[in-house]
């Protein structure tokens, strides 16, 4: 376990309080890797609170400049960032809010090859990607390596999470609830979304996150929660691994 | 005999409701249920469909006294 110092020990003062982190929770997470899909709406939230919470090793993936359109709701970024590439400029902002931790970044669209290494090394994974393409390339990967994977998506009024736990056999899969097929995404460009909405479904990421880090509580695997944002009703599907899946069910059977 | 059909989001929209009930005489397939409550549109891609707050795909079977539900898909982030 790392040493920390008094002033990391005062940094996270406030959770190392709650009994089921503690001090060695808190050297858990300060040595824990997290792979962060997409630096936008949701993964803006996410990045921020992993960072200061103090997880050790964050990786962002994104291929993106800062654009003004993103400002309304990927609250990283700053206006005098515009154009700045994602990772670069959200890697300034979580190194100025906790120096301690180690941020990797890729501002380009990884290979399958650099993907699956990058998903190889981390603990867990999170989905804050805006497109299927990319959710279901990522969950193939998650799948074959085993690896927690915690998805979230918001659009309109309309957010949507769901937790992965691809490490235990029964755990359903992406491909579970969402069938491959042509792309027909309903992206932000196109229809829009309220601001804070992304904030919510991204802070819950994060907390999941935390949790299955530190093996805490119950997560959200076998469940998938959704939001409507409008009414502020969430509804919570149970959901199953499928037998079938093209993805999973093979492994299922193997093991 | 009475089924209760609940659209979420966008379908609302797009399908003209936001719920509907109607009898069914016996079990019919999710799909078929979407059939008869949207007429000509088709089941849209990468729909999410749930009876009675259980996901399903869209060859599970509604009875009489079941809940259905459809979401759209979001993606975006």
């Amino acid at each position: 376990m790392i040493h920390m110092d008094d002033t990391q020990l005062l940094r996270y003062s406030r959770q190392i309080l709650l009994p089921q982190i503690d001090i060695s929770g808190q050297q858990q997470l300060c040595q824990a890797r997290v792979l962060i899909i997409g630096v936008g709406g949701l993964g803006s939230p996410v990045a921020l609170y992993l960072a200061a919470a103090g997880v050790g090793y964050l990786t962002l993936v994104d291929f993106d400049q800062v654009d003004l359109t993103n400002l309304q709701r990927q609250i990283i970024y700053t206006t005098d960032q515009l154009n700045y590439d994602k990772t670069h400029a959200a890697k300034e902002k979580l190194h100025a809010l906790n120096p301690t931790i180690n941020i990797i970044t890729y501002n380009e669209k990884l290979t399958a090859e650099t993907l699956a290494m990058q998903v190889k090394i981390a603990d867990l994974i999170i989905d804050c990607s805006d497109n299927f393409v990319t959710r279901f390339q990522l969950n193939k990967i998650c799948v074959a390596q085993r690896k927690p994977l915690i998805s979230g998506a918001a659009v309109g009024f309309e957010g949507q999470i769901s937790v992965f736990l691809l490490n235990q056999t029964t755990s359903p899969c992406y491909h579970c609830l969402y069938e491959e097929a042509k792309d027909t995404d309903e992206s932000c460009n196109q229809t829009g979304v309220i601001a804070p909405l992304v904030g919510i479904i991204g802070s819950m990421q994060a907390t999941e996150a935390i949790k299955i880090l530190l093996n805490i509580g119950k997560s959200l695997c076998g469940k998938l929660l959704i939001l409507n944002a409008l009414t502020l009703q969430w509804r919570t599907l149970k959901l199953n691994q499928d037998p079938n899946c093209p993805v999973c069910g093979t492994l299922s059977l193997t093991c | 005999m009475t089924i209760t059909v609940k659209f979420f989001a966008s379908l609302r929209e797009e399908v003209g409701h936001h719920e509907l009930q109607f009898n069914i005489d016996n079990s019919l397939t999710i799909e078929e249920i979407w059939s008869k409550a949207c007429g000509k549109m088709p089941l849209p891609p990468h729909i999410l469909m749930a009876i009675n707050m259980q996901y399903v795909d869209k060859t599970a079977l509604v009875n009489i006294g079941d809940e259905v539900a459809f979401f759209p898909p979001v993606t975006g982030g």
